[in-house]
């Protein structure tokens, strides 16, 4: 069969599922589906269509990222748009077959939104609800549409069309196209990807290889995670496509080990394209063999960087070495290699699909395109976003993520993992391109957004990404495998009010030293968090030193436990549950805290918050 | 049903780049790496076995001992961080009374942290055997406990 009837096969399978006369109902089940209780809703609309004699298709697909209301359910019924639910339980997937299935309520309070031509009235396009309006669905355009298992899925929505595309014409032109889009690499550092690319052609060495970065690495960002789960084929083409590209006859996906479902629906899909002639010999006619092999992270963070992932490829302890020679003069086993992140793949199809003037459609003249996020920490709507390069922060925190919890106060955003950097309310207009976040002290990176509230300690979060590193420190090299243990040192003490007058300037010397005097990214980055906390946060760090006094009312150390008098209806409810007997009082009254048992757990608090808020955290100094 | 050693070694041909999938199938299988094995590795692949333990002591995916039936990954990641994970690691570590990277007694639970699950938007996670929970309290912690004893 050629492409085209693979193509209008798909096409066809996948109509007739979608405008069907059958239901259709798909369950969102990424890992966060999972974890909301996916298994459990689609075990109960089967159970219930079951009893009910009733036929429809439940599939599991992907995530379309709005994890905060998994998990999240579609059901598509002929003549009707496709109906968004979320926050589903299994009593409402029982009700859903009854009353929508079966009968003809479409249950409008609990919807989400639709999608589709048709209009439902009281519900709105599910793309125009707010966390939804600003964003641009580009590398996500299939996750939580398609069913990742299923090849033909992705076909039918123009999937492999790119690689189609590329075989048609020579490697030299493909790196043009990719030039002309402007796509940097999606991994944090944002190399032009054809730049690199073309290095590598360069170096006119009959073998090379193509790696896929898959170590999703960073704390709190898990974009690649849910793109791998959601639609693992549009990265795959990507690969393809970039080893067409250099000439490259074997290619790598080097994935956590954290991620097993990533790692299933990956093994599953290239076996799927195997069969289809996507990937082997002669690859849809063309002449052009590839084979890629999965390689499994072992937890090193350090890994992400590019040398130390060739190195553990190679089956050695992941460390970094210097550079140059680059990888893609001497990489793996010596030769030649590319090495390109799990979204810049998917950027390739993408570009390889609808042409690179359609890519650079959105982004700012040195960032093109679209950049999937990670939204997480205190905000309202977490979740999985998309915007165009370009789109401020306060757009993304105040209009996709809906503001603080708990109607909070914003205190600052992290962005770009242990390698980037604090940004505070005042710099909420700084645009996320490559060159504006650089400006503001922290990076891209590969597009993890933690919001942190009033809550959250400054000097905590310094302690805590040095504590990352320096765990994660190779050990290689010495300002990096020193430095960061004595930064975390002194962070440590200042957070245990065992701060110096002095601390501050002696922060700043040794991040200049382990900044210029690392081996790889992840030592010289390393001063980030602490290099943005001082500069945008220094009057926390002064509370700490000087009053002994954590203003966020944290750091365990600097602070005590309290019943609010007024407010204590002496329920015993704190008395019983506290695990060191440190609460004491008798039923109807006051109850009181002793300090010097009281160990702090936040057990106390999180029972009474939620009733009479009567014990506070206060300052010990 | 899990595979012998032999078994394990069967299925690769003992290159040197093999190394770390080989101790990654060992420890899905057996759960840990115990010393026997790393010797027979070091056998089939002909890598010294102080440079196996190298690789293996790397990486913080290997344990070298035992863990338990019901192994417990509190994640560690940012957002869990902002949403309290440190306070719900202690109440597991006093609810178990083991600390951080030990094994119950009855060899029933094993503690761990681990650098990020990807959960973060339900933050804070932990992952038990292969399940993710999420959206952790101390509450859920004795929860979850107590709906395993049962």
């Amino acid at each position: 069969m050629n492409f085209n009837e693979l193509f209008n096969e798909s096409v066809e399978e996948y109509d007739s599922l979608i405008s069907g006369t059958t239901p259709v109902i798909l369950v969102g089940s990424a890992t966060c589906g999972k974890s909301a209780g996916a298994k459990e809703i689609s075990a109960a609309f089967k159970a219930e269509l079951e009893e009910q004699n009733v036929m429809a298709e439940v599939i599991d697909v992907g995530c379309i990222g709005l994890c905060y209301l998994e998990p999240i359910v579609t059901v598509i019924k002929e003549g009707m748009p496709a109906i968004f639910y979320g926050d589903v339980t299994s009593k409402q997937a029982k009700q859903l077959v009854n009353d929508y299935i079966i009968g003809n309520n479409p249950m409008i309070e609990s919807a989400l939104g639709t999608f589709g031509d048709k209009k439902v009235e009281g519900i709105p396009n599910l793309f125009d609800i707010p966390v939804m309006k600003p964003q641009i669905r580009r590398i996500l355009r299939n996750c939580g549409f398609i069913d990742p298992d299923n090849i033909k899925h992705y076909i039918a929505r123009n999937g492999y069309k790119g690689l189609k595309n590329t075989l048609d014409i020579k490697p030299g032109e493909v790196i043009e196209k990719i030039k002309k889009s402007g796509l940097r690499g999606r991994g944090g550092a944002g190399f032009p990807t054809w730049m690199k690319w073309q290095f590598c052609v360069d170096s006119k060495e009959e073998e090379n290889y193509l790696i896929c970065n898959a170590d999703e690495g960073d704390p709190g960002a898990f974009m690649n995670r849910s793109l791998l789960e959601s639609d693992p084929h549009s990265v795959l083409e990507g690969i393809v496509i970039a080893a067409y590209a250099i000439g490259a006859k074997e290619g790598y996906i080097y994935c956590r080990a954290e991620y097993p479902l990533a790692l299933e629906r990956l093994k599953h899909a290239i076996s799927e394209m195997k069969n289809l002639g996507f990937l082997g010999e002669n690859i849809l006619g063309s002449g052009f063999n590839l084979d890629i092999k999965i390689k499994e992270g072992a937890g090193a963070f350090v890994c992400g960087e590019e040398t130390a992932l060739i190195a553990s490829i190679e089956g050695k302890r992941g460390m970094p070495r210097t550079r140059p020679p680059f990888p893609t003069t001497s990489g793996l086993w010596g030769k030649p290699t590319v090495i390109n992140n799990v979204e810049t793949m998917a950027s390739v199809s993408l570009i390889m699909q609808a042409g690179s003037d359609a890519f650079v459609e959105h982004g700012t003249r040195d960032s093109k395109g679209t950049k999937t996020f990670s939204l997480v920490g205190n905000v309202k709507n977490t979740g999985l976003i998309e915007v165009p390069l370009g789109t401020t922060l306060k757009q993304v925190i105040n209009e996709i993520g809906g503001g603080i919890v708990k109607d909070g106060i914003f205190k600052a955003v992290q962005i770009g993992g242990p390698s980037g950097g604090c940004i505070p309310e005042s710099y909420l207009d700084t645009k996320i391109d490559y060159d504006s976040l650089t400006m503001a002290g922290a990076i891209m990176g590969s597009g993890g957004l933690v919001v942190m509230d009033q809550n959250s300690c400054m000097v905590d979060v310094a302690r805590y990404f040095l504590e990352f590193i320096q765990n994660e420190s190779c050990g290689k090299c010495v300002p990096c495998r020193l430095g960061t243990k004595q930064m975390l040192d002194i962070l440590t003490d200042i957070t245990i009010g065992k701060g110096k007058s002095g601390d501050i300037e002696l922060l700043l010397e040794l991040a200049g030293g382990v900044k210029d005097g690392s081996l790889c990214g992840l030592g010289q980055t390393s001063p980030n968090p602490i290099l943005t906390t001082i500069k945008y946060f220094k009057n926390e760090y002064d509370a700490h030193i000087t009053d002994k006094r954590c203003p966020a009312l944290l750091c365990k150390e600097l602070i005590n436990y309290h019943v609010i008098d007024e407010k204590c209806k002496g329920c015993m409810l704190c008395f019983r549950s506290c695990p060191v007997g440190a609460i004491s009082g008798s039923k109807k009254e006051v109850h009181s805290v002793n300090t010097d048992k009281c160990i702090k757990c936040g057990t106390c608090i999180e029972l009474c918050s939620g009733m009479y808020n009567a014990i506070e955290r206060v300052h010990k100094y | 049903m899990s595979k012998s050693l032999n078994e394990i070694l069967s299925t690769f041909n003992g290159n040197k780049s093999e190394l770390i999938p080989i101790l990654q199938d060992i420890q899905s299988n057996i759960g840990y790496l115990p010393e026997d094995a790393i010797i027979k590795v070091s056998k089939f692949t002909r890598v010294p076995e102080s440079e196996i333990y190298g690789v293996a002591t790397f990486y913080t995916q290997f344990r070298f001992l035992p863990v338990g039936k019901k192994h417990i990954m509190v994640c560690k990641g940012t957002a869990c961080h902002v949403k309290g994970a440190p306070q719900i690691i202690e109440g597991i570590e006093r609810h178990l009374d083991i600390k951080e990277g030990d094994v119950t007694f009855d060899l029933e639970y094993s503690l761990e942290s681990v650098g990020c699950l990807g959960c973060c938007a339900l933050a804070p996670c932990a992952m038990i055997n292969e399940e993710v929970e999420s959206n952790l309290t101390l509450k859920d912690v004795k929860k979850i406990f107590s709906r395993m004893k049962k």
